[in-house]
């Protein structure tokens, strides 16, 4: 290692500060931007009176759920109805830690990864953690003890459970190429370009139709239109989290966006190429474009996410678990055998 | 020493957490009991240097098969438990098989223990993936493709008898009545 304890605990505490600081802004800023855009979207002007460009919103919103009434109801099973919105949040926080977002960066004569641990099999574990976050809501729904509830959290687990397995199924494609479960080795494999210019990623290199199928598994994944059918508004007035308000809601609400960020910084290093683009000019420019280029294909995907809630309606149930089960779950499977096969021919 | 520090925490979560299984009337309560042995299994599963190994047992244990649990309890609306006779006489049985069950496995642990090697607890990754699936796919393959087989079998009998007498034929049965929606 190198590294002294002190040393090792101190910067890590730091990183943990530092990932937990950025991410909650960026979680407050996301929900700026979806208002902003989709008012602009349905011709509206959005937030714009808070602040310049309504830039202080997110702000507004969260001492107003600080400040609002912590209501719950009477006939809720208390203990779980507590810990589902932690259950969310904590590990919608957790899966965080293990994405690297550049190189290992030199200071002060200390190494450290860009991240706040780097694991040999990262990818698992973040897959592992985001597996679980179905409790939070499934639980949520149910010690709610209200119908509505009962039904958004059944179809929220029913729908995570089937989509889980078309979203694993299309990273293996990913895996078969990179032959690493490290997300930095991953990474480290999409440097360079093919003929002088294409840049080595991996959705240039075959994996366009996994890649396909992840935006589609990680849009239920994370509840969001139009697999929204959890929270669907006009039938099951807010689905599972009917019962909450304040601070609990407002758990939720940043749980899903948190889900949103790490999906979408799992597309950017497994298809995306991670923090790969073109690096130049002096040090200081060399040390932070890779961080620069990282966030901005993870700032394209949640564009993208709220561009789709912006343009498209809502499956049907039964439509939902059509497309996952007869069309998603192929193809991830055609997929895999078809990268195998080519892979094997290559060795 | 921090590891040996670590196996304790696990393992006394692991077992307090089954315990609470057991003790737990609501069926919700004892299935969250349980995922919560599994994760502390998956934390001493890497202890041991099994990192692959624990995070399968998370992924599919806690996160896939007990969300089902869950979901199977949370549709059927469980109650709570109800105690009947024939529990009285599980608990008087069973404590005492328990308790003969453990210093059988204990006696046998610490009088033979050196066939095979006990395990180390160093925190070295000695289960890595590649290791893993040379073993399934190259040296058990057989037994894993026969496995595989197995598991089939049994979904379709699972299919079978859940279907309702009669609709066994598939939907395009002439002597079915015609198909209300699909599903």
């Amino acid at each position: 290692m190198g590294l002294t304890v002190t040393t090792f605990v101190v910067v890590s505490v730091i990183k943990i500060v530092i990932a937990l600081v950025v991410l909650l802004t960026a979680v407050a800023y996301t929900t700026w931007l979806e208002r902003k855009l989709v008012g602009h979207i349905q011709n509206r002007w959005g937030p714009k009176r808070v602040g310049p460009f309504g830039l202080l919103q997110p702000l507004a919103d969260g001492l107003k759920f600080i400040f609002k009434e912590d209501l719950t109801p009477p006939h809720v099973y208390k203990p779980l109805y507590i810990a589902a919105p932690i259950l969310s949040l904590a590990l919608a926080l957790t899966s965080i830690s293990l994405v690297p977002i550049g190189n290992w960066v030199t200071l002060r004569g200390i190494d450290t990864p860009l991240e706040i641990t780097d694991v040999n099999i990262g990818l698992l574990i973040i897959l592992g953690i985001t597996s679980l976050g179905v409790y939070g809501i499934a639980l949520a729904g149910w010690s709610s003890n209200s119908k509505y509830s009962l039904l958004g959290g059944l179809r929220a687990s029913a729908q995570m459970v089937s989509y889980e397995i078309a979203l694993g199924l299309s990273l293996v494609g990913v895996l078969i190429m990179s032959g690493s479960l490290n997300l930095r080795e991953i990474v480290d494999m999409q440097g360079g370009h093919m003929w002088a210019w294409i840049p080595r990623w991996n959705i240039f290199r075959g994996q366009f139709i996994a890649f396909f199928v992840y935006l589609a598994a990680a849009f239920a994944e994370t509840n969001r239109v139009p697999f929204d059918l959890p929270e669907a508004e006009s039938e099951l007035v807010a689905g599972y989290h009917t019962e909450y308000s304040s601070m609990k809601f407002a758990m939720f609400f940043m749980a899903e966006y948190a889900n949103m960020i790490t999906v979408a910084s799992i597309a950017t290093l497994l298809f995306l190429g991670g923090w790969h683009g073109p690096v130049f000019g002096p040090w200081w420019l060399v040390a932070i474009l890779p961080v620069f280029w990282f966030a901005l294909k993870v700032f394209g995907f949640i564009f993208l996410y709220i561009w789709v809630r912006g343009t498209l309606p809502r499956f049907r149930y039964d439509q939902l678990m059509a497309f996952g089960w007869k069309f998603l779950f192929p193809l991830a499977v055609a997929n895999v055998l078809v990268t195998s096969f080519i892979v094997a021919l290559q060795k | 020493m921090l590891h040996l520090v670590l196996f304790f925490v696990f393992g006394t979560v692991a077992v307090a957490a089954a315990g609470n299984l057991l003790a737990q009337r609501h069926p919700i309560n004892s299935a969250l009991s349980l995922i919560v042995v599994m994760a502390s299994l998956a934390g001493l599963f890497l202890l041991m240097g099994a990192e692959f190994l624990a995070a399968i047992q998370v992924i599919v244990y806690a996160g896939a098969i007990m969300v089902l649990f869950v979901f199977v309890i949370m549709l059927l609306n469980a109650g709570e438990e109800e105690r009947t006779a024939g529990s009285r006489v599980a608990k008087r049985l069973g404590f005492p098989a328990v308790v003969l069950l453990a210093g059988l496995l204990a006696w046998t642990l610490l009088t033979r223990n050196q066939h095979p090697a006990p395990v180390e607890l160093s925190g070295r990754f000695v289960g890595s993936p590649v290791a893993i699936a040379q073993l399934i796919f190259r040296d058990f393959l057989l037994p894993f493709e026969v496995t595989s087989v197995l598991i089939l079998v049994a979904i379709m009998g699972a299919v079978v008898l859940a279907s309702p007498a009669g609709t066994t034929a598939g939907p395009g049965s002439p002597e079915q009545p015609p198909a209300k929606r699909e599903e």
